[in-house]
């Protein structure tokens, strides 16, 4: 793919000047560098940008109103991979995820430059139709949100708005999602009851296999287990890493031990700000930042 | 560093804190809650009570004065009063009797001195009557009579024959009327229909043309089969009416004067102090019937009222079908659409506002934009005849659609309102989760904010149904009538004719209430049909409120 060569070699430039200019600062924190309103590099590990990517963030700023919430955020994210975004509350992960399928759009302040490109299209062109964007990605929010009627229709509704009406396509389509998403053996006696009679777990794998019924080029999941008791949260983890090597999958957590079980990679964000992203293995055990090792951790944060 | 050690914090006992226990709040909320049950429940059962005994056949007093005078009648009433008459103030205590023979006495009821009553005493064959008209007879039955022949004479033997004569000239009656009600109004049709027709011709081609000719041909040919068909009813028709006539039954009053009765002028007779409480129930749920299931009589005090509750019925439906889609819509837009900003807040203040403006206003602007803006041009453009040859306008007076639709702009507020309340209430995870699936707006509207909202919007319908079936002010002015026996649904062509004017429950309270000549006889019939209006809306929101929780159990079910 030409977009990835130009893309690692401009961030590796990139990244190399603003690290240079970093090192001769006398203030060595960057957490506090960035606190202050300071330009920080992004620490991106070469491993990643080995990957072949699947989407490609791009300088990315985004304000609401006046306030800039995300700040020149350049990342691939690795096809068929699954890739975690940590940080502490308010810096900026959501909303990343959330500019990825332009749910951002409904907000009305929302203000934006740079580019994303899924596959190669850029997500931003203002000749993208964003219907036809948001068919090629699943999302799943923090509280599960089961739509308003039966198990079956939840998980066909990306089809059914496609007008989809064959009988045997949809059974079909239910059944792999729902298998996909680990539900089929608890949901097949009871596909026509009302979804929202599941249990929380329930409803959150429901959310995963309406996700993914579309097969998705990503699948973006914020939070997803943030609302859920451990059992479930366990539950839905297993599922994440069945899913890994077959989906693309940008997963945002706080919990540390969720990041490192399930992720390839890794991206720790603050204040609006990538500061270090590789592989999950080495950020968790051998970071290149101190303050990554602080967050990890849990020293910070 | 010196710090000092902060002073402990009093603790107030909590027995000191009538806030913090806040036992009077309780108390209060209570109350309120308590006065407002009472105060319902309250009007409730007193109209309840009245309404619903107003048609139980009470006993027949025998009222004998000192004076010599002597009345027959239901005691209905009694009161205190401080007599001045005589120079000095006493508190007196006298009866209300309804009386009857109005056609005799020319009174219906009558206020006794108690003091005045020698006795009171309930005689065996005291006998009540309902008549077509002249209201109602009280006395004692003397004979039948078919002209000058006696039939039957003495009370027993009387009554015996009465019982078995009376429903089949009743029969008779009513197919008489029948036949002139509807039959000769449907020849009447025809006639019009015909006469309408040539005009029409005339209107669209002129004098000149074959259209007129044939029609001139055609109206011939409707006069000459109407005037043959309108023969063979009189025929039928006087058959009826001379099997019945020179039939009476002869009473006497109290007071000793003979009256006869036509037979078929009686609709019902009954004798409460011989009644077992099983025959005065026969009598209480006849006349219930005939209340709910005939026409009115007698200026509407007497009768039933069935053209009423259609007239209610319909309207009230009608103007729901209307209001529900125009008030669904228009928040559909404001919430789901509009870019919220200072003139959807503007929308919004003005719609509230529209709800406190008085309901005659919304009469007087359907009167004035309805039937003679709209209804004048529909008839202009194609009920032009009947406006040329009769002056008699089709659409461009008050009738059954401009009066539903007065009523669905009332109360459009009251949807939109509760529509949007509705719509705000659907989670936004919701409709993130149907974007994030590849919905459209459209689609994620009516795919799942619509269904979400359904229960919340069936509220608003709920409130709206209850506000308009309640309204009389607008509906004066746009069509309702104290009589229109013609229902909007009959079976003529086109069978549905919403045009018409018609009929209202609540209208007649206050048309038999307080329009009537006769008011205290008229009384009872208004809390009857009060109680009734209050019924019909409360089956309508108990439909209502079940189809509801139908859709909320469909819908909104519990989380975990």
């Amino acid at each position: 793919m030409p977009s990835q060569s130009t893309l690692s070699r401009e961030m590796l430039v990139n990244a190399k000047a603003a690290h240079d200019q970093a090192a001769a600062q006398p203030s060595a924190d960057r957490l506090l560098a960035v606190a202050a309103g300071h330009e920080v590099p992004s620490e991106v590990h070469e491993q990643v940008l080995a990957e072949n990517p699947v989407l490609e963030i791009d300088r990315f700023n985004l304000w609401y109103g006046s306030k800039q919430a995300l700040h020149g955020i350049t990342m691939p994210i690795p096809n068929n991979k699954v890739t975690a975004l940590v940080g502490p509350s308010g810096c900026g992960k959501s909303t990343l995820l959330r500019s990825v399928n332009r749910l951002n759009d409904l907000v009305q302040s929302v203000r934006i430059t740079g580019d994303m490109r899924l596959n190669g299209d850029s997500i931003y062109d203002p000749r993208m139709d964003v219907i036809d964007l948001r068919k090629r990605m699943g999302m799943v929010f923090q509280k599960p949100n089961p739509f308003p009627m039966s198990i079956y229709e939840n998980v066909v509704y990306s089809l059914r708005i496609d007008g989809e009406n064959n009988r045997g396509v949809l059974d079909e389509v239910c059944e792999l999602s729902l298998r996909g998403a680990a539900l089929w053996d608890e949901a097949k006696d009871r596909l026509h009851d009302s979804a929202l009679g599941l249990s929380g777990g329930q409803q959150q794998r429901l959310c995963i296999a309406r996700a993914i019924a579309a097969e998705p080029e990503v699948l973006l999941l914020d939070e997803p287990c943030s609302a859920l008791d451990p059992i479930a949260t366990g539950k839905v983890e297993e599922l994440i890493q069945e899913l890994r090597g077959r989906y693309s999958v940008l997963i945002v957590t706080h919990n540390m031990q969720q990041a490192s079980r399930t992720s390839d990679y890794t991206a720790f964000m603050y204040l609006g700000r990538l500061i270090e992203y590789g592989p999950t293995t080495e950020i968790f055990t051998k970071p290149i930042l101190r303050e990554t090792e602080a967050y990890v951790t849990g020293r910070f944060g | 560093m010196n710090f000092k050690t902060p002073r402990p914090r009093r603790l107030r006992s909590a027995h000191s804190s009538l806030n913090a226990h806040g036992e009077a709040w309780v108390w209060l909320t209570g109350g309120s809650l308590a006065l407002a049950i009472a105060m319902i429940t309250g009007l409730l059962l007193f109209i309840m009570i009245r309404g619903a005994s107003t048609f139980w056949p009470a006993a027949m007093e025998l009222v004998e004065l000192k004076d010599g005078r002597a009345v027959l009648g239901e005691i209905t009433g009694r009161e205190d009063f401080i007599d001045r008459s005589n120079g000095t103030a006493m508190h007196v205590a006298r009866k209300l009797v309804r009386t009857a023979n109005f056609d005799i006495t020319g009174n219906h009821y009558e206020w006794f001195d108690e003091g005045a009553i020698a006795s009171t005493s309930r005689p065996e064959w005291g006998t009540a009557v309902e008549r077509m008209e002249g209201g109602r007879f009280h006395g004692f039955p003397l004979r039948i009579l078919d002209k000058e022949r006696v039939v039957a004479e003495g009370a027993s033997q009387t009554w015996q024959a009465f019982q078995e004569m009376h429903p089949a000239a009743r029969k008779r009656f009513r197919e008489a009327l029948w036949i002139d009600r509807h039959d000769r109004g449907a020849l009447q049709r025809r006639l019009r229909a015909a006469r309408l027709a040539v005009v029409q011709a005339d209107l669209n081609a002129g004098r000149e043309s074959r259209a007129y000719l044939s029609a001139v041909v055609a109206e011939k040919a409707v006069i000459a089969s109407v005037a043959e068909q309108s023969m063979a009813l009189d025929a039928k028709t006087a058959s009826l009416r001379d099997q019945n006539a020179g039939w009476g039954v002869e009473f006497v009053t109290a007071s000793g004067e003979k009256t006869i009765l036509p037979l078929a002028l009686i609709v019902r007779a009954w004798q409460p102090n011989r009644l077992s409480t099983a025959g005065k129930c026969g009598v209480y749920f006849s006349r219930w019937w005939e209340f709910l299931a005939d026409d009115p009589r007698e200026a509407n005090s007497a009768g039933g009222v069935f053209p009423a509750i259609w007239g209610t019925v319909a309207m009230t439906l009608i103007m729901a079908l209307l209001v529900a889609p125009f008030g669904v819509l228009a928040a559909l837009y404001l919430r789901e659409y509009a870019v919220r900003g200072p003139m959807t807040t503007a929308i919004r203040i003005a719609i509230n506002n529209l709800a406190g403006v008085p309901s005659i206003v919304y009469g007087a602007f359907g009167l004035g934009f309805f039937c003679y803006v709209l209804g004048a041009s529909i008839d202009d453009l194609f009920f032009k005849a009947s406006l040329v040859a009769d002056n008699q306008p089709t659409f461009g007076t008050g009738g059954l659609l401009w009066a539903s639709l007065t009523l669905a702009l009332l109360t459009l507020p009251v949807v939109i309102v509760a529509t949007e309340e509705a719509l705000s209430a659907v989670p936004n995870s919701m409709r993130e989760g149907s974007y994030a699936c590849g919905a459209g707006k459209w689609q994620t509207i009516r795919r799942i904010v619509l269904p979400r909202a359904l229960p919340g919007i069936m509220t608003g319908l709920i409130l709206a149904m209850a506000r308009g079936a309640g309204e009389v002010a607008p509906l004066m002015l746009v069509g309702v009538k104290k009589l229109a026996v013609e229902l909007p649904i009959d079976g003529t062509f086109p069978f549905v004719h919403p045009e018409r004017e018609f009929m209202h429950l609540a209208y007649l309270i206050y048309d038999v209430g307080f329009q009537s000549p006769n008011s205290q006889a008229a009384r009872p019939m208004v809390f009857t049909i009060t109680f009734l209006l209050v019924a019909i809306i409360a089956l309508l929101n108990v439909s209502a409120i079940w189809f509801r929780s139908r859709l909320q159990r469909r819908y909104i079910a519990q989380h975990f």
